[in-house]
C-alpha cells in the first residue's frame, strides 16, 4: 500500500545531501592525517583551502531540514529521519573543523624535527577515520546495532589518547627543547579524540532515528 | 476479561504537557462490538478514555470512527438495525444496562456535530433548548445565568450578547458552531463528544475552536473525531488509530506521532496509505 | 423559450384578472352595508348575506378545529413513524380520500350524522368539510416534515430530548410554515365548498344558533340565489360571490403575512 510521496524525493534529496556532507568530512580526516604523516603541506593547504565549501553545504542541509519542517510537516519515522541529520550536519562540520586542525598543525610541524619513536597517532587517525566510515554507512542504512558497534570503538580512542598524553608529557619533561613539537602533537591527538566524540554522537543519533531510543549521556552503555 | 490487543489502560507517560491531572478514567469501553443489520461496523473494541482530557480518534474514510464515538452517547440507538454487544461504561456505569437512563446518559454526554444544526430560534433560546426540557433551572434570572455561562464558555458571549434575540442561523459558520458547543454546555455535561466540529470552517473560525478545547479541557472529557491529523496532533493528549472497524493502536499522541507501535499507523499518518 | 412560458404566464394571470375584475365589476352595485348584515327577505325587500358570512366563518372554523389537528396529527405520523406497511396503507387511503368527490363526502356525513340528529346542523357541515380538510393537510405536513433535515432532529436528541419532544418542540415549528401553507390551502378550498354544504348544513334565513341548528353559508347561498328566477337576487348572488373571493383573498393574505420566514 506503499504510495509514492513528494516528500520522500524531498527526503532522498536530504539524505543524499548530509552524506555529501559526510564524505566531504571524511576526505578532509584522510587529506589531514596524510599531511600530518607525510609532512605534506600541499596537501594540508588544500584541506584549509576547502573547508569553506564544507560549511556552505552545512548551511544548505539546515535550510533543507528547516523548509520540510515547515512545509511539510512530517510525522513519525520521518519527523526523526530529519530531525536527526539536523543534528548531524554540524557535527559532521566540526569534524571537518578538527580535521583543518589537525591540518594547520601539520604545516606548523612541518618545519620541526621529526618525532622518534612512534606515538601511534597514525593509528589513531585510521580508527578515528574507520568510525566516521562506518558511522555514515550505518546512517545510511539506518542500521541500530552497527551504529552501537561503532559507539563501542569509542574507547579504543580514549584509551590510546589517554596513552599518547602520558608519553608526550613524559617527553616534554626529558626533551624540553622539542616541547613545541609534542605540545602540537599533544593537540593534534586532541583534535581525534574529539572526533572520535564526534562520531559516537551520529552513531547515537541514527540509534534514535532507527528506534525511537534516546541512548545519548549514558556514559557508554548503549 | 478480555485480551484483545488494543491497550486497556495507557502504559504509556502522557507527558505533563497538559496541567495535573488525574489519570482516572471517565469512559471505560469493553469488547464493543456493533452492527448495522447484518453489516459489522466495529469489531471488539476496547478503550479507556481519560478523564478531562482530550482523545482524538483518527482513520481513514469509511474506519469506524464516526460510528464508536456515537456508541459513546447511543445517538445510534435512533438507526433502524442498529445493535451492540459489549459495555460502554462511564462512571463504571454500563450505559448499555437493560433499563439504563438514555436521557440521562445525553446529559452527560454531549455532542456537537459535523455541520453546526442550530434550532431556528434564537441565539438565547437554542442555548436555553436543554436546559428546558430537562428542567434545570428554576426562575427565569436563573436561565438567563445558565445561558450566559455556556456561552461564556463558549467564547462567545462577548459577541453575541447585544442579539441573544435575533436568530441564531444569522451567524457565520464559526460562530454558528460555537453556538453548538454552548448549547451542549449549558446543561453541564461531564463528557464531549465532537464529530470533526472544524471540518466545515475556514482556518481562523478552525483555530478558534481548537483554542476552545484546550480551555474545555480544564474542565471536560473531550472525545474528537478529526479526518485531520495535524489537528489531532495539536488538540489530544491521546491518539487512536481505527482502521476497517478495528482498534489498531492507541498511544499518547506525542509517541504517535514521533514513533508510533504498528507499522500501519506510521503509514497512515506519514500519509503512505494507498 | 421565455417568451413561451411568459405567454403561458400571462394566459393563466390573465384569466384570473379577467374572473375577478368581472365579478367585482357586477357585484359592487349590490354591495351595501346592509347587504353585508341583513338577513335574506322575500323578493323586492332587499335583505342580504349577513348571516351567510357569519355562517360560512361558523363552518370554517368548525371543519378547522377538527380538520386541521388531525390533518396535522395523521401527518406527523405518516413522517415520523409510518413506514412501515401499515403507515402505507394509511398513506395510500388518505390519497384515496383526496379524491373523492366532495358531494359524496356530504351523502356520508348525512347518512352518519344528519339522519342520527334527524335535522341538519352546522356541526355536520362543520365535520364534512373537515374531512375534506385532512388529507389536504396531512400529506402537506408529512412532505414538510421530511424536509426538515436529520442534522436538527440529531441536535435535539443529542441534549436529552425524547422523540415527542424532537416532535413537537424542534420539527414541527421548523416545518411550520409549510405546515401552515398546506392548512391555507386546506383552508382555501373548502371556503369554497357548496355542494356537502347542501347536505348537511342545508341553509338557513337566520342567523345561527348554536351548532346544532342548521346554518346559512355563503355558497350555498349564492346558489340558492343564482338558480332563482329574480334578476334582485341574481344581483345580490354576484355580490355575494364578491363578498367570498375577498374572504379567500383576506384569507390568503393573513396565513402568509403571519408565518413569514423570522427565523
Amino acid at each position: 500500500m506503499e504510495v509514492h510521496r513528494h516528500l520522500d524525493e524531498e527526503l532522498d534529496e536530504l539524505r543524499d545531501s548530509v552524506l555529501r556532507l559526510g564524505g566531504e568530512a571524511e576526505v578532509a580526516l584522510r587529506h589531514a592525517m596524510h599531511s600530518l604523516t607525510q609532512r605534506d603541506t600541499t596537501a594540508a593547504g588544500e584541506v584549509l583551502e576547502h573547508d569553506d565549501a564544507i560549511d556552505d553545504l552545512e548551511v544548505e542541509v539546515d535550510r533543507q531540514c528547516i523548509d520540510i519542517f515547515a512545509l511539510r510537516q512530517p510525522a513519525a519515522r520521518d519527523l526523526r529521519f530529519v530531525m536527526s541529520v539536523a543534528k548531524i550536519a554540524p557535527l559532521l562540520e566540526r569534524i571537518a573543523d578538527h580535521a583543518c586542525n589537525i591540518a594547520r598543525a601539520a604545516i606548523d610541524l612541518s618545519v620541526e624535527p621529526e618525532p622518534k619513536a612512534n606515538l601511534r597517532l597514525e593509528q589513531m587517525g585510521e580508527i578515528a577515520l574507520s568510525m566516521l566510515k562506518g558511522a555514515l554507512d550505518a546512517f545510511t542504512a539506518g542500521d541500530a546495532n552497527a551504529a552501537r558497534e561503532i559507539i563501542g570503538r569509542d574507547k579504543e580512542i580514549n584509551d590510546l589518547y589517554n596513552h599518547i598524553f602520558r608519553e608526550l608529557i613524559t617527553r616534554i619533561s626529558k626533551e624540553p627543547e622539542t616541547a613545541t613539537r609534542d605540545a602540537r602533537l599533544l593537540l593534534v591527538a586532541k583534535h581525534l579524540e574529539r572526533i572520535g566524540d564526534y562520531v559516537t554522537d551520529i552513531c547515537e543519533l541514527t540509534v534514535y532515528m532507527a528506534e525511537a531510543a534516546v541512548i545519548k549521556h549514558r556514559h557508554g552503555k548503549p | 476479561m478480555s485480551t484483545s490487543t488494543a491497550s486497556m489502560k495507557p502504559k504509556f507517560e502522557i507527558r505533563s504537557r497538559t496541567v495535573a491531572h488525574s489519570q482516572s478514567t471517565k469512559i471505560s469501553v469493553r469488547n464493543l462490538i456493533f452492527y448495522y443489520g447484518k453489516n459489522q461496523a466495529l469489531h471488539d473494541i476496547s478503550l479507556d478514555l481519560p478523564e478531562k482530557m482530550v482523545t482524538a480518534f483518527i482513520g481513514p474514510s469509511g474506519c469506524g470512527k464516526t460510528t464508536f464515538l456515537r456508541t459513546l452517547n447511543r445517538m445510534n440507538d435512533v438507526i433502524p438495525g442498529a445493535r451492540v454487544e459489549g459495555e460502554v461504561l462511564i462512571d463504571n456505569e454500563d450505559v448499555y444496562a437493560p433499563g439504563a437512563d438514555v436521557v440521562e446518559l445525553r446529559r452527560k454526554v454531549g455532542m456537537v456535530f459535523q455541520k453546526s444544526n442550530p434550532f431556528p430560534k434564537s441565539i438565547f433560546e437554542n442555548v436555553a433548548y436543554g436546559l428546558r426540557i430537562n428542567r434545570l433551572t428554576s426562575s427565569k434570572s436563573e436561565l438567563e445565568a445558565r445561558v450566559e455561562e455556556a456561552l461564556t464558555n463558549a467564547a462567545l458571549w462577548t459577541e453575541v450578547k447585544d442579539r441573544l434575540k435575533s436568530s441564531a442561523l444569522g451567524l457565520s459558520g464559526g460562530q454558528q458552531q460555537r453556538l453548538c458547543i454552548a448549547r451542549a454546555l449549558a446543561i453541564r455535561p461531564e463528557v464531549i463528544l465532537m464529530d470533526e466540529p472544524a471540518s466545515a470552517l475556514d482556518p481562523i473560525a478552525t483555530s478558534k475552536i481548537e483554542e476552545l478545547i484546550f480551555d474545555l479541557k480544564k474542565n471536560y472529557t473531550i472525545a474528537i473525531v478529526t479526518h485531520n491529523m495535524q489537528q489531532a496532533a495539536r488538540v489530544s493528549d491521546l491518539t487512536a488509530f481505527f482502521l476497517l472497524g478495528k482498534l489498531v493502536e492507541v498511544n499518547s499522541t506525542e509517541k504517535m506521532f514521533t514513533a508510533p507501535d504498528e507499522k500501519v499507523t506510521e503509514d497512515y499518518i506519514t500519509g503512505r496509505f494507498g | 423559450m421565455t417568451s413561451l412560458t411568459a405567454l403561458c404566464t400571462l394566459v393563466a394571470v390573465g384569466t384570473l384578472a379577467i374572473i375577478l375584475s368581472y365579478i367585482a365589476m357586477r357585484g359592487i352595485s349590490s354591495l351595501t352595508f346592509r347587504f353585508l348584515v341583513d338577513t335574506p327577505k322575500p323578493v323586492g325587500e332587499g335583505g342580504g348575506i349577513g348571516n351567510a358570512i357569519v355562517g360560512s366563518a361558523v363552518l370554517l372554523l368548525l371543519s378547522c378545529i377538527v380538520g386541521i389537528p388531525v390533518g396535522i396529527a395523521t401527518g406527523v405520523y405518516l413522517a415520523e413513524i409510518g413506514r412501515d406497511w401499515f403507515g402505507n396503507i394509511v398513506r395510500f387511503l388518505i390519497d384515496t380520500l383526496t379524491g373523492v368527490p366532495s358531494i359524496v363526502t356530504g351523502v356520508f356525513i348525512y347518512a352518519l350524522i344528519v339522519l342520527k340528529m334527524r335535522h341538519f346542523s352546522a356541526l355536520a357541515g362543520g365535520i364534512a368539510l373537515a374531512l375534506i380538510m385532512i388529507p389536504i393537510v396531512a400529506r402537506t405536513t408529512e412532505e414538510m416534515i421530511k424536509l426538515v433535515p436529520h442534522s436538527l432532529r440529531e441536535g435535539a436528541f443529542a441534549l436529552g430530548a425524547p422523540q415527542w419532544r424532537v416532535t413537537l418542540g424542534v420539527v414541527l415549528p421548523a416545518a411550520g410554515s409549510g405546515i401552515a401553507t398546506g392548512a391555507m390551502l386546506a383552508i382555501a378550498r373548502v371556503s369554497g365548498e357548496t355542494a356537502p354544504l347542501l347536505f348537511t348544513a342545508f341553509g338557513s334565513r337566520f342567523f345561527p344558533n348554536g351548532v346544532t341548528e342548521p346554518i346559512a353559508s355563503l355558497t350555498v347561498q349564492i346558489y340558492n340565489y343564482a338558480i332563482s328566477p329574480y334578476d334582485e337576487w341574481h344581483a345580490q348572488a354576484w355580490a355575494a360571490t364578491l363578498v367570498l373571493m375577498s374572504l379567500i383573498l383576506s384569507i390568503n393574505l393573513a396565513v402568509r403575512f403571519l408565518t413569514r420566514k423570522r427565523f
